[in-house]
């Protein structure tokens, strides 16, 4: 450790940064599902928030009843400068190939193939699977294989990341519910479940893993839009939660005769 | 190379006074900064390459906690040193007595150990309000201040919404061996109830001059909290009250359900000495018995019970203070306070009732007021006043009974409830009149003052107007 002795009156009120992460927010929207009150009211959330990059963090399609509308916004911001990234359900619709998927979410993927120009299939089929920003990395599944889409639900799941990457900062998303681990040593992983709209810590000593949960189906409970605004400057992760029309959601996902059960859980949180 | 420290070496703006006796993690300062009156305590971790990461993560841990207290109970938190600098915490430096100080003169007399407890479980729930749990309290962490309790060092602190990076950091138990509880013991870190068993150690000490379970040097000599008590208080000194030994047992236990739960209700109780439930202590088992027990009964069984979250009690106010005017008998207004009280008692499930009824007098020191029976009016609230809480069907125990004598009724309450700690006060009122609205009623005293939430019941106006149109009296005085 280097030390050196500051100057007197200097401001001391950021948490330690390390130098190699460049100071921004960030805002990271996963699992937007085709949901497109969700995804409009979290992007304004965003917005009002000041984040300066947007990460879409995979699964724009899949469940939800606007599959063309999220992808064309989608490529938007892309060409605005956001980064997106490739979910297994984007992989689904653009492949065709639904193996190893829920019968509700096969119907879901059939349906929203029928929905998109070739064009936003190419687009969906071109994202990456992760994307490493200074020391931020960025996947739409767990990090030690991205594209078998492992699901980080725990701290063992977490701890492979720990293992096989070095980023300070891991994010992805893929459960549908927001969670942040630790690790600031070999084999000690601490959970923690970060509060709707409280900004989470995260530590000098420590790497991070954060989930982002789901923008366009949460699962956690809380049927409220999640998006995770990161702020690499304060140092600290917080879940944003934001209300919006399910209701509207759900009627839209009825009447384009997708499974019920799709838009009752959107209602629920689960 | 680690960076050595020097009397007159500047940081941030802080000058480095004295160094003062410091611990294995951080050295301790003595600093000025010439904007901060008074002197200042600079706590820089000792970061030297090659330390253990959990230094620095202690230091992360308490930065995080430190930076979110506030009140009068912690010191005033005035800078925090960027980690890629000179990690410090500057915070205020307390003028005051260390209990450190005071546990050596220990035993000490009752009187002072009640005052001491008051201020530390004050200093605690006000700790415990803000989501976050010491887990380190110690003598020599409690400053007497002329403020209060102040607390000191949260470097193994939690705070409820905060993830607890140092669960994962030691497979020992972290806390001092003399005061930490026995589920800290076993790695529970999340119940403010920790703290308050820290707390009756530390009354156990001043009473008794001796730690409950003395300095174990392992875990397996802290884990014998788990199983057996210390030795009864009055087995040490039969001086002491029966009430005191009772209240640092209540503290002790190790079943967290027995416990007292919350910081407040252990302020009300140490307020109230002779409204303490007195309980025959069962006697330890000894010989084959003991064996026994800890073969079948204390053994891995007892720890299940230590680890068993403490069960959910539910988020309402743990002391509720209910005023109550009698002086009219059990009328409409009285019986509505008493349904009240029973819903706001019933959020929590070890919620405390105190009954408080005001004897008004005109000056402060009046002789006693006498019945034609020659009891006093003292007496005779005191019994309308347990008549009136009877239907409530609390057990003894989860209600005291008070009759406050004073000029001012709403003043008389408004204290009562701060020094007891009431989580929520119950108080009624009597329907508008032109002379209230002008000389303010007590209730409306009470509501604007209180420092916690305040139910006001009132008779359904429409009512009460009917009534009192009926019969053409005046409004009654104001319900106390």
């Amino acid at each position: 450790m280097v030390w050196r002795c500051s100057q007197p009156g200097r401001k001391a009120n950021a948490r330690s940064r390390p130098a190699h992460i460049h100071a921004m927010l960030i805002g990271i929207l996963s699992d937007i599902h085709s949901n497109r009150e969700a995804f409009d009211a979290a992007l304004e959330a965003m917005q009002s928030a000041g984040a300066q990059r947007i990460v879409l963090l995979g699964d724009l399609v899949g469940y939800g009843p606007d599959p063309a509308y999220i992808v064309d916004r989608a490529r938007a911001l892309c060409e605005a400068g956001a980064a997106s990234l490739l979910g297994n359900h984007d992989e689904a619709a653009a492949t065709g190939n639904t193996s190893g998927m829920s019968e509700n979410a096969r119907d879901a993927i059939r349906w929203t193939i029928k929905q998109l120009s070739s064009d936003q299939l190419e687009f969906l089929a071109t994202q990456p699977l992760s994307l490493r920003e200074g020391d931020v990395l960025y996947t739409h599944a767990g990090a030690w294989k991205p594209q078998g889409w492992p699901y980080v639900k725990e701290a063992a799941d977490a701890q492979r990341v720990f293992e096989t990457q070095d980023a300070k900062i891991s994010v992805c998303g893929h459960t549908h519910v927001p969670a942040i681990f630790y690790c600031a040593r070999k084999g000690a992983v601490t959970s923690f479940t970060p509060l709707p709209n409280k900004p989470a810590p995260l530590f000098s000593s420590c790497r991070s893993v954060i989930v982002a949960g789901a923008v366009g189906q949460p699962r956690d409970g809380n049927p409220a839009a999640c998006a995770c605004l990161l702020d690499t400057d304060a140092m600290t992760a917080t879940m944003l939660r934001v209300a919006y029309d399910w209701d509207k959601t759900a009627e839209k996902i009825s009447a384009a005769g997708l499974p019920a059960w799709l838009g009752m859980r959107l209602k629920i949180g689960r | 190379m680690a960076r050595k420290f020097a009397p007159g070496m500047v940081i941030d703006g802080f000058e480095l006074v004295e160094r003062m006796p410091s611990g294995g993690m951080a050295s301790i300062w003595k600093a000025r900064r010439d904007d901060i009156e008074g002197p200042v305590v600079l706590k820089i971790p000792f970061l030297d390459p090659g330390q253990d990461v959990s230094v620095v993560i202690g230091y992360e841990v308490e930065d995080m906690i430190a930076r979110r207290l506030t009140g009068p109970h912690v010191p005033r938190f005035h800078a925090f040193g960027d980690l890629r600098d000179v990690p410090y915490i500057a915070m205020e430096f307390v003028e005051g007595t260390s209990v450190a100080k005071i546990a050596a003169e220990a035993p000490l007399p009752f009187e002072e150990v009640r005052r001491i407890g008051i201020a530390t479980a004050k200093a605690l729930a006000a700790l415990h309000e803000q989501g976050v749990t010491h887990l380190d309290l110690k003598p020599e962490n409690i400053i007497l201040a002329k403020r209060g309790a102040v607390l000191l060092d949260f470097g193994l602190a939690r705070h409820a919404e905060l993830p607890d990076l140092l669960a994962e950091q030691s497979d020992v138990p972290m806390g001092t061996a003399a005061y930490i509880s026995p589920e800290q013991v076993l790695g529970i870190r999340r119940d403010p109830a920790s703290d308050i068993f820290a707390l009756g150690c530390i009354l156990y000490q001043l009473a008794s001059g001796e730690e409950p379970f003395g300095w174990p040097q392992t875990t397996a000599g802290m884990r014998r909290r788990l199983f057996h008590k210390a030795p009864a208080l009055r087995s040490i000194n039969a001086q002491i009250p029966r009430w005191l030994e009772q209240i640092v047992e209540k503290c002790m236990e190790v079943d967290r359900a027995r416990r007292y739960s919350d910081a407040g209700q252990l302020v009300h109780d140490l307020q109230n000495p002779d409204q303490v439930r007195i309980v025959e202590r069962k006697p330890e088992p000894t010989g084959l018995k003991a064996f026994l027990f800890r073969l079948f009964g204390g053994g891995e069984k007892r720890a299940e019970l230590v680890l068993k979250r403490s069960s959910n009690v539910g988020d309402g106010p743990p002391v509720v203070l209910t005023a109550v005017d009698l002086s009219a008998g059990v009328d409409a207004l009285a019986e509505q306070i008493r349904t009240e009280t029973g819903i706001v008692l019933a959020a929590r499930k070890d919620s405390r009732l105190a009954c408080v009824a005001v004897l008004k007098t005109e000056i402060i020191g009046d002789t006693p007021q006498v019945d034609a029976e020659g009891r006093s009016n003292y007496v005779n609230m005191l019994v309308s006043l347990k008549d009136w809480a009877h239907p409530l069907h609390l057990p003894d125990g989860r209600a005291s009974f008070h009759v406050l004598e004073a000029v001012s009724p709403a003043d008389a309450i408004l204290d009562f409830a701060e020094r007891n700690h009431a989580g929520h006060i119950v108080v009624g009122a009597r329907a508008s009149s032109a002379m209230r609205r002008h000389l303010g009623s007590v209730s409306t005293k009470v509501v604007a003052e209180a420092k916690c939430s305040v139910s006001v019941v009132r008779v359904k106006a429409v009512e009460d107007a009917l009534r009192s149109g009926a019969s053409g009296a005046p409004p009654a005085e104001d319900q106390a």
